[in-house]
This record gives structure tokens, sequence and C-alpha cells, in this order.
């Protein structure tokens, strides 16, 4: 049996290493499946977009060091602001105008606008893949008895926790928060009891894209080369992990990011022979969850209203 | 009468497109039919059941597969299968196009059948999503099974097929065949699903074995429709068939109008030839001597996502809405073209 | 019934007027050409996953149109068409330029398998096409109407093979990019020849990965565990650089080999320090003019964008429009089949890869050239003749 030999071969390092390995692509996956969990956590809508957000976020942070020559802290910060716009112009031309559409016309304005940013990205960037700088201290690598540890990675999990953390306060404790979480769960009353829903929802969008821009820096960071077509897979896996976790659940997100990172290097770890299909992973998981617990593992169990 | 006399002026028309037109047009012409059919069988899910699936390229790539594994001449499958030699128990089996064809779209449907029981309790997005991560599987297994598929480095030297009559013919059955079944009680019962789902329950249609047919049905014509696109193109490979294929039947299908089988038709039509329209914004465009920056490749594909956009956003019920066209419409408009329109407003 | 022959009356009178449409701008567009012009079709991917690749061919193209525009007294017109990276859309764009714009000669593509899609049309019309960098066999394989101007795969990957043999390396492994048809085909034949020289067994690892791929951390850690003495890693610039730096960040020393698609600046500006001392097969030498023409080429082309250096695609590019160009000339006519017939004969052509001579296939008989990073620069290190690799 391949498996078991493939344990035997491995050493102790060896598996810190891909454990290591999973941590810091989990988080990264983690971060930016919150983005897509809190979009539809008050909307019920899958932004298809989040993917293509954190690209342009990468275009941003690219050109603020490169070209214009800020300093990269305050380019983050400006990377941030200028996603979390993105997201809102995002909101809406694509989205506002189909509030009361059926859902799959929305679904498909999503796919537009997805399409849309990635095509608009290789008109106006073109499709060279172009170098995320990089950072000072961020960028190099710590050894630690074997293990060899980019910085980063140490601060993904950080900035992770630290990002669930202030959203779990907005969503819970602030007045924001609170009518995010009345416009969830009943958006027509919502609206009659006086809550600005434009508003509301503007403001989802530009905390989902702010997260966006901190995960597409971390992304950078980590992944350094950027293309028109960079959001594309992790788009798609991040949605998965917010589904697995259950979305809408910011928790869930998290936990859902860490199942996808540490399942795709522990697969490729015990079962080498099966490489190749690395990127099925995360949908058979997907179809697993869907199959046998459709609300996702801390999903609320709803039932359809007639 | 009058159907079967405009068939056959049809029929003349694509003998006349095959005999007297250049390759390039009868290739765009080729591709709008294999598109309708693609298009169409799209339809049969997502605008008459009202289940959202973007599957679609993964049973493309089953029928395409089919008619690539099989239809190449035998002496000829050394030459592909160059690095990894090829099953010896497929490498002698050849079929006939037709035959590949019909295979290539029964295990679609039989691949279909097996998703579909779990998948199709799903809805919405939900659905959308899981559809979409089994075409990404049926092609990452295919990128990895070398000796069937020959994997990464595809399929070469299929018998190439740029006849329009064929083609012509295959969508022709096919549409009939779909069109049957959408008028027959299955098809009522699609679009009671569609409507409402706990009321079709109640009056009891079996939600599932309803769901799962217009499933299995939609994945045989993809797999038909994705054969005659292997045949065209007359080389296969992976890549062909990420899922960002299947955004392209699902822009021929709101375009035409999400439950409207002729606007499928025309969806496709507009989407392929619109498509090449397009080219123009690739090229440099001088105006008085001066080039227009502005005009430089990429910007097609901008100014197409860009139309999807404005098509969902202002014009959801794309041209023909759930209505159909049909003769005694056609004439009545031409009859009473203010009171045709009034019509169309009426039902609005 | 009638619904059918209605749509389908719809959609034929829609393809008509649209297909009319098309046309007649067309003719428009490019009647002021008249006869003193041959068209020469420019077939490359400018949008979708190779754009980075086909971007850097049309440069090559134009810097060569631009360096020889005419050819017996007709100026050479260059109508650039983009495939879109997609196989239906390289089928339509090849009909397109054959049946409409009329070129006499195609060149192009970046991507074997959109060459492949081109395959049976170029055949079919009788026109012929010369490959920039499509470098599978199945392209120019029972296919009199496509030549090419680059290596094959299984020469490219034999060649490394022997380096690597002949540098000492006894254990090798492999990561391929296992949907991209150059890697696996590189890999197959690395694999064949190191195996015929080094024993059975002697690669120890086949890892793989997919196209679009960012983490190979989970790949690189089983790799590193094995300890090979070299790592083959062909594919993608894109994905070949990001690999190699986090093989590097993984305290993975053993050297990495590829191909000839790493010769691009991107490929060094993504990888930076990490992708210094690599090796790959290449066709172009950058330091050494390998003839008069390669020094016009790269002078040209320093002068064009800036101080930047061409790379490897760029003169492969290049190169492909010099056979056209050579073949037209000696042609001396505009039917394509003579204008075929010429590019058959193509003998001891000057190239910027020196002398190119087509062999029965249509593929080039030329020297590879071993190259290095050094110093964030690309550097000469050996040359590997066709000989070399029959007298093992």
């Amino acid at each position: 049996m391949e498996i078991f030999q493939a344990i035997a071969n491995m050493t102790a390092a060896g598996f810190a290493q891909h454990l290591v390995n999973g941590i810091s692509l989990g988080s990264l996956y983690a971060l930016i499946a919150i983005g897509y969990t809190m979009v539809y956590g008050i909307l019920l809508m899958i932004n298809f977009a989040h993917g293509d957000i954190v690209m342009m976020a990468c275009y941003f942070a690219f050109f603020g060091i490169t070209a214009f020559h800020i300093p990269w802290y305050l380019t983050f910060v400006g990377t941030i602001i200028a996603t979390a716009l993105l997201g809102v112009i995002i909101e809406r031309t694509a989205y506002r105008p189909l509030r009361d559409a059926p859902k799959n016309s929305v679904l498909i304005s999503a796919i537009g606008a997805s399409f849309l940013l990635e095509n608009l990205a290789n008109y106006l960037f073109s499709g060279r893949p172009m170098h995320f700088p990089d950072i000072p201290f961020l960028s190099s690598m710590i050894p630690i008895g074997g293990v060899q540890i980019q910085a980063i990675c140490f601060f993904i999990p950080v900035v992770t926790v630290i990002c669930l953390v202030l959203l779990l306060h907005i969503v819970n404790h602030t007045k924001t928060g609170m009518a995010m979480r009345a416009v969830s769960k009943d958006y027509e009353i919502a609206r009659v009891m006086g809550i600005n829903i434009d508003n509301v929802i503007s403001i989802t969008f530009a905390l989902g894209s702010a997260l966006a821009a901190v995960g597409a820096i971390m992304w950078g960071i980590r992944y350094p080369g950027i293309t028109p077509y960079l959001g594309v897979m992790p788009g798609l896996k991040c949605f998965i992990a917010a589904v697995v976790g259950g979305i809408g659940n910011i928790k869930g997100a998290v936990l859902g990011g860490f199942i996808l990172g540490l399942g795709e290097i522990l697969i490729v770890a015990f079962f080498p022979a099966f490489s190749g299909y690395r990127d099925a992973f995360a949908f058979i998981v997907l179809i697993l969850i869907l199959f046998y617990k459709p609300t996702g593992l801390l999903g609320e169990t709803t039932t359809e209203k007639v | 009468m009058l159907t079967v006399v405009a068939l056959i002026v049809l029929f003349g028309l694509s003998c006349f497109v095959q005999g007297e037109v250049d390759a390039y047009i009868r290739r765009i012409v080729n591709l709008c039919l294999i598109y309708a059919i693609i298009g169409l069988s799209m339809n049969i899910t997502n605008g008459f059941a009202g289940q959202f699936s973007l599957g679609q390229a993964g049973f493309m790539a089953i029928g395409a597969y089919m008619v690539g594994i099989f239809t190449v001449p035998v002496n000829l499958r050394a030459d592909v299968f160059y690095a990894v030699p090829m099953n010896p128990h497929l490498v002698n089996i050849y079929m006939p196009l037709w035959l590949a064809l019909i295979m290539g779209g029964i295990l679609a449907a039989l691949v279909a059948g097996l998703i579909g029981t779990p998948v199709l309790r799903l809805r919405g997005d939900y659905l959308a999503i899981a559809t979409l991560g089994f075409s990404e599987i049926i092609r990452i297994i295919i990128t990895n099974a070398n000796t069937i598929t020959n994997g990464a480095l595809g399929i070469k030297n299929i018998p190439s097929l740029n006849d329009v009559r064929y083609i012509f013919l295959a969508t022709a059955v096919s549409y009939i065949l779909m069109t049957l079944l959408l008028s027959s009680s299955y098809g009522r019962a699609f679009k009671a699903i569609r409507e409402d789902e706990i009321a079709a329950e109640a009056m009891g249609i079996n939600l599932f074995h309803h769901k799962n047919l217009a499933f299995m049905v939609s994945a045989f014509f993809a797999g038909i429709g994705g054969g005659l696109y292997g045949a065209l193109l007359g080389t296969v490979d992976p890549k062909n068939f990420l899922f960002t294929l299947t955004y392209n039947f699902l822009l021929i299908i709101v375009l035409g109008g999400m439950g409207s089988v002729t606007g499928s038709m025309l969806g496709a039509v507009i989407v392929t030839a619109g498509l090449e329209y397009l080219r123009v914004f690739d090229e440099p465009l001088e105006i008085m001597g001066v080039a227009i920056p502005l005009f430089r490749p990429g910007l097609r594909m901008v100014v197409f996502s860009v139309l999807l956009m404005v098509c969902v956003l202002f014009w959801r019920h794309g041209i023909m809405g759930t209505n159909e066209f049909t003769w005694d419409k056609l004439i009545n408009f031409l009859k009473h073209p203010k009171f045709g329109r009034k019509k169309e407003v009426q039902r609005k | 019934m009638k619904k059918f022959v209605s749509a389908m009356l719809a959609m034929a009178v829609s393809a008509a007027l649209i297909a009319g449409c098309g046309g007649g701008d067309k003719k428009a567009d490019k009647g002021s050409g008249g006869g003193n012009t041959v068209k020469v079709g420019v077939f490359l991917p400018l949008t979708g996953d190779n754009a980075a690749g086909g971007e850097l061919e049309l440069r090559g193209i134009k810097l060569a149109n631009k360096l020889h525009p005419e050819v017996n007294g007709k100026k050479i017109e260059l109508v650039v068409a983009d495939n879109k990276s997609d196989k239906a859309e390289a089928a339509n764009v090849a009909a397109r330029l054959i049946e409409k714009d009329k070129v006499k000669v195609i060149v192009g593509t970046y991507g074997s398998s959109l060459a492949m899609a081109a395959g049976n049309i170029v055949r079919d019309a009788k026109v012929p096409a010369i490959g920039t960098s499509c470098t599978n066999p199945q392209v120019t394989k029972g296919n009199d109407y496509y030549f090419r101007a680059c290596f094959i795969d299984p020469f490219q990957g034999t060649v490394m093979a022997n380096y690597a043999y002949k540098k000492g390396a006894r254990k090798a492994a492999i990561v391929q990019e296992v949907s991209n048809d150059y890697s696996v085909g590189l890999s197959k034949f690395f694999k064949e020849a190191f195996e015929k020289l080094a024993g059975a067994g002697s690669v120890v690892e086949t890892a793989n990965y997919q196209t679009g791929d960012k983490d190979f951390t989970a790949q690189l850690t089983n790799l590193k565990a094995k300890n090979p003495d070299v790592v083959f890693a062909p594919g993608n610039f894109t994905e070949s650089a990001l690999l190699i730096k986090q093989a590097r960040q993984l305290g993975i020393k053993a050297p990495f080999l590829g191909g000839d698609t790493w010769e691009t600046q991107e490929f060094i500006n993504v990888g930076g320090k990490e992708v210094e001392g690599i090796c790959f097969s290449s066709a172009f030498d950058r330091e050494k003019a390998a003839t008069p023409e390669a020094k016009k080429f790269m002078e040209a082309y320093v002068k064009e964008y800036n101080g930047q250096q061409p790379g490897g695609l760029t003169a492969m590019a290049y190169d492909a429009y010099l056979i056209a160009y050579n073949a037209l000339k000696v042609a001396g006519t505009e039917d394509s089949v003579k204008i075929r017939d010429a590019i058959a004969k193509t003998k001891d052509l000057e190239t910027t890869t020196g002398m190119t001579t087509l062999n029965k296939d249509g593929d080039p008989i030329k020297n590879a050239v071993i190259k290095t990073v050094k110093d964030g620069k690309f550097t000469y290190l050996d040359t590997v003749t066709p000989d070399d690799l029959k007298a093992k």
C-alpha cells in the first residue's frame, strides 16, 4: 500500500514541513473565504467576482510599490481602501439593479462581473506575470530545526485571527453590525424598520473587499507572481471553503479554509501518486459536504419557507 | 405545410452554404449550429426545469473524447499516443462518427445520472457550484488518464468534419427530439418544477425523477454537441473544457431567453457570430491617420463581457423571454404590426 | 415542428446578416492594399492563458517585419489575429486569415494545441504555416503544411537528460505540469533518456501540478525527502518561477533543469535570486551572436524596447518570420503551394539561432544551447549538437 510506504518514508521534519505548508495555505484560504461568507450571509448570493477582486488588489499593491514608489506599509493601506471602493462600485453597478430580480439573474451578473474584471486586467496590465515586490523581513525564510518557514507564514494566521476578531466585533457589537444581521434575517422587515438597506449592503461589500485586499497582500507576498487569472482558482476554492464551513458563518469560513488548505497538502503528502488530482480535492470535499451536511459544518439548519 | 417547405428550403440553404461559401463562413455556421445544440441542452435544465447547472463543459468533454478516442483511424493512433501507448483494449476499437456521437451522449447521460443523485437535492447557488465542481473533476480525470485520453497531449488526427449538411441534420434531429420532450407531459412537469417546486410536488410530480431526467437529457445532448465540436476542430485536449467554456452557453441562454427554445437558437447565432464580429476591436484602428491607442488586443473580450453585463442588467428576459417564435405570431405580426406589438406588451 | 423551422430560419437569416456585415467591412478596410502587398498572417494567443508568450512572440515578428519589410518589390503586410489561447477560436481565426484576409503564409503560434487546431485547416486550404514555439511532435507529423522554427519536445528532454548525466547527476526527480502538453512531453523523454543512461529507477520521483497552481510546497516537500541530484521541472515560466522559488525556500539545493519557455525576463523577475544557477536548453544565444542576422536582431530589439534584452521566444518568432520571408523570396510568387515547397526546402538559412535546415517532418535541425541564470542574466553554459546525442 502506497500510503504506508509514504508514512514510513516520512521523517518528522518532513511531516512538520507539510503541516506548516498546510497551515499557511489554509489561513490564506480562510482569509479570502471570510469575504465570501460575509456577502453571502447578508445578501444570500455568491459574489463570484470575489476572487477577481483579490486579483485586482494584487495589482493595486504592485503598482503602488513599483510604479508610484509609495512605501509598502502605506501602499497596503491604500490598497485596502481602493479595493473596498472597487467592491462598492461592483455592488452598485452589477448587483444593486438586480436586488429584486430572481436569484439566478444575480448569479449570472456575478459571473459576468468576474469575467469583466479578468478581461479588463488582461487588457490593461497585459497577460505577462508581474513580480510582487519583496517586502523586507516578511519575505525572508526562517529555519526552525530542519523546517523552513517563510516569515509571512507566521503573520498570515495572526492576520486572519485579527480580521476574524475585528469582524466578529463589528457584526455582533456595533450598530452597523446589528443592521447587517437584521438585513440578513429578513430584508423586507429590515427596510420597514427604517434600516437603510443600500448603505448596509455597501458597507458589507466594502468590508468583504477590504478583507479580500488583506488576503491579496498576503497572497502576493507568499506567491509573488501576479497574472490576470490569478483569482480564479483561489476564488473557487475559498468559496468552497466557505460552503464547507457553513456559508454565512464567519468562524465556519475559517474552519473550512484550514480544512481545504491542510487537506490539499496532506493528500499530496500521503498519496504522492495523486498529486495530479490535487485540485479535484476541494471539489470532492464540497460534494461530500453538500451530500451529508448541506448547511456546512457550522451552518445553521434552516427550513425552506413556503 | 409551411413547415415542410421551410425545412426543405433550409436544407437546400445548408447545401448551398456547403458548396458555395468559403471555409471560414462554413466554420462559423457550423459552430453556431453546434452551440445551438449545447445552448438548448443547457436551457433544458436551467431554463425549463429551473435547476441552475454549470456542468455543461464536463459533459461536452465526455462527448468530445468519445469521438476523439474512437474515430481516429487505427493506423494513426500510434502517432497520437507517442508518449504513453494507448490502452491495448481500446487501441483497435474503431467507431464511425455517428456511433461515437451517440455513445458519447449516452456516456454523458450516464455520468449525469450518477452525479444527479446527490447533486440535484441541492438548490440555486449550491447546485451551480456543485455541477461546476463535477465538470472540473471530469476534466482533471481526463488530464490524468493518459492511456485512454493521452492526457494533456490531447488527441489529434480526428477526421475533421466541416460539413454544414451533416451538422445541420444533427442539430435538426437533436432539436426535434428536445422539442418533443419539452412539449410532452414531462416538459410541462419541468416547467411546474421551475415555477414552484413545492406546489409541483403537491400535484404529484416526482421531483427527483423529473429533475434527474432533465439533467440526463441535457447531458446527453451536451455530449452530442461536444462530440460534434471535437469533430469540427479535429483535435481535443483537456484545456478546451475549462469551466469558463460553460459561460459561453450561459450567455447564449441568457441572451436568448431562459426557457425559450427559439431564443437559445438565436442566442447561439448572436454570440458565436458576434464574437467574430467584435474582432474588429482587437485590430489597430486609425482615424484620419492617427492611431487610436485604445484599440489593441484584449479590448474585444472587455467589450464582450460588458455586453454580457448590460444584457443581464437591463434586459434580463433576453430576446425571447419564455416566449417562442411561431409562424402564427409572425403572420399575425406582419398583418397587424401594431396589434402584435401590443400583445407583447400586455404579456409582460 | 413549426417552432423548429422558424428557429432555423431565424438562425440562418441572422447568420447570413452578420457574416455579410463582417465581410463587407473587411473589404472596405483592406481594399487600399491593392496589388503591391503580400499578406502574412500572424496567428498568436494575445489574450487568455498564453497571452504572455504570445505577446513576446508578436514583438519578434513585428521586429522582423520592420527589418525585412519588402520581398520581391512588394511590401509585406502583417495581419495580426488573436487566437485567445482557445482551440475553437484558433480554428476560426486560422480559417479567417486564409479565407477572409487571403494571407499567403501564416506565422505562429505559441502553444501546440492551438497549432493543432489550425493544422487541418491550413492543410486543407494548402496555405503553409510556420510554428513559432509549438513543440509537440504531433503538430508537424503527418501534416505537410505545418512547419516550425523551434525544437520538438523529445529533443529538448533528451538534451537535458544527457547534460544532467554528463554533469554527474545519477538520481533525478521530475516535477511536471500535468495539464501542459509541453511539460508532459519533455518530462517523458527526459525520463526515458535519463533511465537509459543512469539505469532503471534513477528517476526517483515524478510529481504533478496543474496549470495556474501557485502552491507547490506539498510536492516539493515530498521531493526533498528523496534527495535527488537534479530536478527536471519544465513548464510555463510563471508557474516554474514560483516553483523554484518555493523549492529554494524549502531548502532544496539540487539544481533545477527546464526547457526553453523559461527564457523570458519575467522568469527572472518573478524568480528573483532563487532562480540563479538553474539550467535550461534554448536555441538562442544572446551573448554570442550566432550569425550576423542575430546581431542585427539583438541591436534592433534593444533599441525598440528601451534597453530590454530579447528572449528565446522572441527570437524563435523572428526566425519563423525569416523562414517565411525567405520562402516568399525564393518562390518569387504568391502561390501558396509553391511557397510551401520553398519552405520545405529551407536549408542553411541564416537565422538568429544559427543556420536552420528543416527535416522531412518540417522540424528544424539545430544545436541546443544550455544556459543558466547568473547575476540576474541568462548566461551561456554549453552547446549540444544533434550529433552529440547520437554518439551515446
